[in-house]
């Protein structure tokens, strides 16, 4: 069976300990956690919590059902397989010496990102996308020096049919 | 205290310390049984032992820091074996969390793998609602342990009695406890076209009560029957359906059928390692019909092809009822191959072993069976004995076969037989062990004394850690490292020293007389068997192995 990644996104009590509930239930079963991302929802007491994590059908049946079976956990969404939108944001710092000064503002027009920072011998670039676009704008920086970069994991919500 | 008392709570294993002084002053003005444990594991096992005999939750206290560590291994036990346990540990003061503080541990940090559901009460009006969500989680949907950490300033506030609410409702956890009927059309197909079925009963028959149910459907329809340990006592062990045990240990014939059988109905299991052995070759002729509470123990080892999440009594219940509606024409004739072959299996591979003038477990197991018409509650230990008196102590009735099944904890036998023969004060409670598990609680001969607890203690004493040795016979050229007992107390004077009465037999002739003078005298016994050193346990499957490729004896 191959190995999918999956966004599974969690309504959970915001309660101290969840966090740990979670993250304990996927080391201690031997399953993998891409990325993580938490915040409150509008609703009192309850935060989402989305994960990207990856297995096979058995695998991720199992961590469902394991996530399910936690009591703190309300809700437990995958969005493989719907219509969904997903995004991350990410900061990249990147070098800009002279020569790629003006290269890296037309990548930054043509990805429709923002320059949030420039220095003598930097740009900090804030971006939103999904996997593809990102890992497209990585690739197309990585040549000039990317010095640091922070980003938050991807979030989902899904689509509502017309 | 009050909740305690409105959860029908009668009785607590627990052992004081600082934080809980609060509420061990409270609890002496009650009517609440506590006993004192002489070691804060041996609370939890009682607990265990006394939840399992009476089937309700137990109940166990114990102070913060040392104390609270103390119990993990027991609540790693309950939790491996789904018995319903609330455990109420102290904690150092709120202001003092979090600064390293005397007797100051994180248990719920320690605990959260291990228990079903655990809280920190962070306010004193927060504690009655909390004592009893933690019940509530503890016996229902699949049952389980759960801890409440009680932080010390948090209880000694005086407060007015604020009530829980009357129902408990938590929206992130709701059990399934019906069957989907159309899953139950689909197992009923499969019954109808089957030639050679089988049940696979587990511990979740005993948790759910529904032993009658699955004594029902197997004789309403002829169909042998096997359990994991956790299932001993499920189905009556005197039935002409009944295969024993399956797996590692498990019969010739249970094995065989497994392996044999065009249908297996498994109820309340988990399909553990120690019963598939290796998973691509289990029950490989068989559409897998799965029963159980819990979602996730469904297809996490396993494939199976018609999944029903569901409570075993009321799930089994309804196909029942279902079933009275179908008509299954020529049963006996249709059946006759199958329990023919079956019967073929028990005749050419019996449980068997040597007599000869050194004191064999089986036989004093055997004797036991017969010198209490297998009525006898039964803890055990972990290992050889363990599995021996699975083998030869067969039980008719559920609720009295107590052991660490999960977990496999060593020193679970005495401390679990003490919380069930406190359950159930009129029954001859037997902690079948050895020699070396026995010494992991040895200390709680003391707490059987003091309650006047008449456990009795069989010790099938060969000197060495007889499973782990037993390993390193078949799989490490006999190199016996480290599995030597030899330098061990005398048990006899032990058990004198403690208050109780010490026997010893040394011979096969003086088994029968140690085990009859142990069942009539009053008070804890200990009974020290010195058996045959290197007798192994058989049949045996090697680990990861097909459970079709025996060692017979």
């Amino acid at each position: 069976m191959t190995s999918e990644k999956h966004i599974i996104s969690l309504l959970v009590d915001n309660e101290p300990g969840v966090l740990s509930r979670i993250s304990g239930l996927f080391s201690g079963r031997g399953f993998n956690i891409e990325s993580l991302c938490v915040a409150e929802t509008l609703e009192q007491g309850v935060s989402r919590i989305t994960l990207v994590t990856s297995g096979d059908d058995m695998v991720l049946e199992q961590i469902k059902k394991q996530l399910n079976k936690l009591i703190n956990v309300i809700k437990v969404i995958d969005y493989t397989d719907k219509p969904s939108i997903n995004r991350e944001m990410l900061l990249i710092k990147v070098s800009a010496k002279a020569s790629y000064r003006a290269e890296i503002l037309r990548i930054v027009d043509i990805f429709r990102c923002k320059t949030v920072d420039v220095g003598p011998e930097h740009y900090t670039i804030e971006v939103t996308g999904n996997d593809d676009k990102i890992n497209a704008l990585l690739n197309l920086l990585r040549p000039m020096g990317i010095k640091e970069i922070a980003r938050t994991g991807t979030i989902a919500l899904m689509r509502e049919s017309i | 205290m009050k909740t305690l008392k409105d959860e029908g709570v009668d009785t607590i294993f627990g052992y004081p310390g600082g934080a809980v002084l609060d509420i061990y002053d409270a609890l002496a003005q009650t009517d609440i049984n506590h006993i004192l444990v002489r070691h804060e594991q041996a609370a939890v096992h009682a607990a265990d032992g006394f939840a399992r005999a009476k089937g309700t939750v137990g109940v166990c206290l114990v102070t913060s820091g040392p104390g609270a560590t103390n119990t993990v291994t027991g609540i790693a036990s309950a939790y491996c074996d789904s018995i319903p346990i609330v455990i109420l540990t102290g904690q150092v003061p709120s202001p003092l969390i979090g600064n390293d503080a005397f007797q100051e541990v994180d248990i719920v940090g320690i605990t959260r793998p291990c228990t079903k559901h655990n809280y920190l009460v962070a306010d004193t009006k927060n504690i009655a609602q909390t004592v009893k969500e933690a019940f509530y989680i503890a016996r229902s949907g699949r049952p389980g342990p759960v801890l409440v950490d009680l932080p010390k300033d948090i209880i000694n506030k005086t407060i007015t009695y604020k009530a829980p609410s009357e129902n408990i409702h938590i929206k992130s956890y709701k059990p399934t406890y019906d069957p989907n009927s159309k899953q139950l059309k689909k197992v009923i197909s499969l019954l109808k076209k089957a030639k050679r079925p089988m049940i696979f009963a587990g511990g979740g028959i005993i948790l759910s009560k529904a032993s009658e149910d699955l004594t029902r459907l197997a004789r309403d329809l002829q169909i042998p029957v096997t359990t994991s340990l956790m299932g001993l006592g499920a189905f009556p062990g005197n039935d002409p359906l009944w295969l024993g045990m399956i797996g590692m240990h498990g019969t010739y014939r249970a094995n065989m059928s497994s392996a044999n059988c065009d249908l297996m109905i498994a109820i309340g299991v988990r399909f553990d390692d120690r019963v598939t052995g290796k998973t691509d070759a289990f029950a490989k002729q068989a559409d897998i019909v799965h029963i159980d509470i819990d979602p996730t123990s469904i297809r996490k080892n396993i494939n199976v092809q018609v999944p029903v999440v569901g409570d075993c009594k009321k799930t089994l219940e309804k196909l029942n009822e279902m079933l009275e509606q179908e008509s299954f024409e020529n049963l006996e004739k249709k059946r006759k191959p199958w329990l023919e072959q079956i019967n073929d299996w028990r005749e050419s591979q019996k449980m068997a072993y040597e007599q000869t003038d050194i004191i064999k477990p089986q036989y004093v197991l055997e004797m036991l069976h017969e010198l209490t018409n297998g009525d006898a509650i039964v803890t055990t230990e972990v290992g050889q004995n363990q599995m021996w008196a699975a083998q030869f102590y067969h039980l008719n009735r559920p609720n009295r076969f107590i052991t660490s099944g999960g977990l496999g904890c060593m020193g679970f036998g005495l401390p679990a037989a003490i919380g069930a023969q406190v359950a159930c004060p009129n029954d001859l409670v037997i902690d079948i062990a050895g020699d070396g598990s026995i010494q992991m609680n040895i200390q709680e001969l003391a707490t059987a004394v003091q309650f006047k607890l008449p456990v009795k203690v069989l010790i099938l004493n060969n000197e060495y850690l007889g499973m782990v040795r037993q390993w390193q016979e078949l799989f490490y050229e006999k190199k016996y490292v480290w599995t030597n007992m030899t330098c061990a107390p005398d048990f006899v004077k032990l058990a004198e020293a403690y208050g109780a009465t010490g026997l010893r037999a040394t011979h096969p002739d003086e088994v029968k007389s140690v085990l009859e003078k142990a069942i009539h005298t009053p008070g804890p016994v200990v009974m020290d068997f010195r058996i045959a050193q290197e007798e192994c346990v058989y049949p045996m499957v090697p680990a990861g192995a097909p459970i079709t490729e025996m060692l017979l004896v």
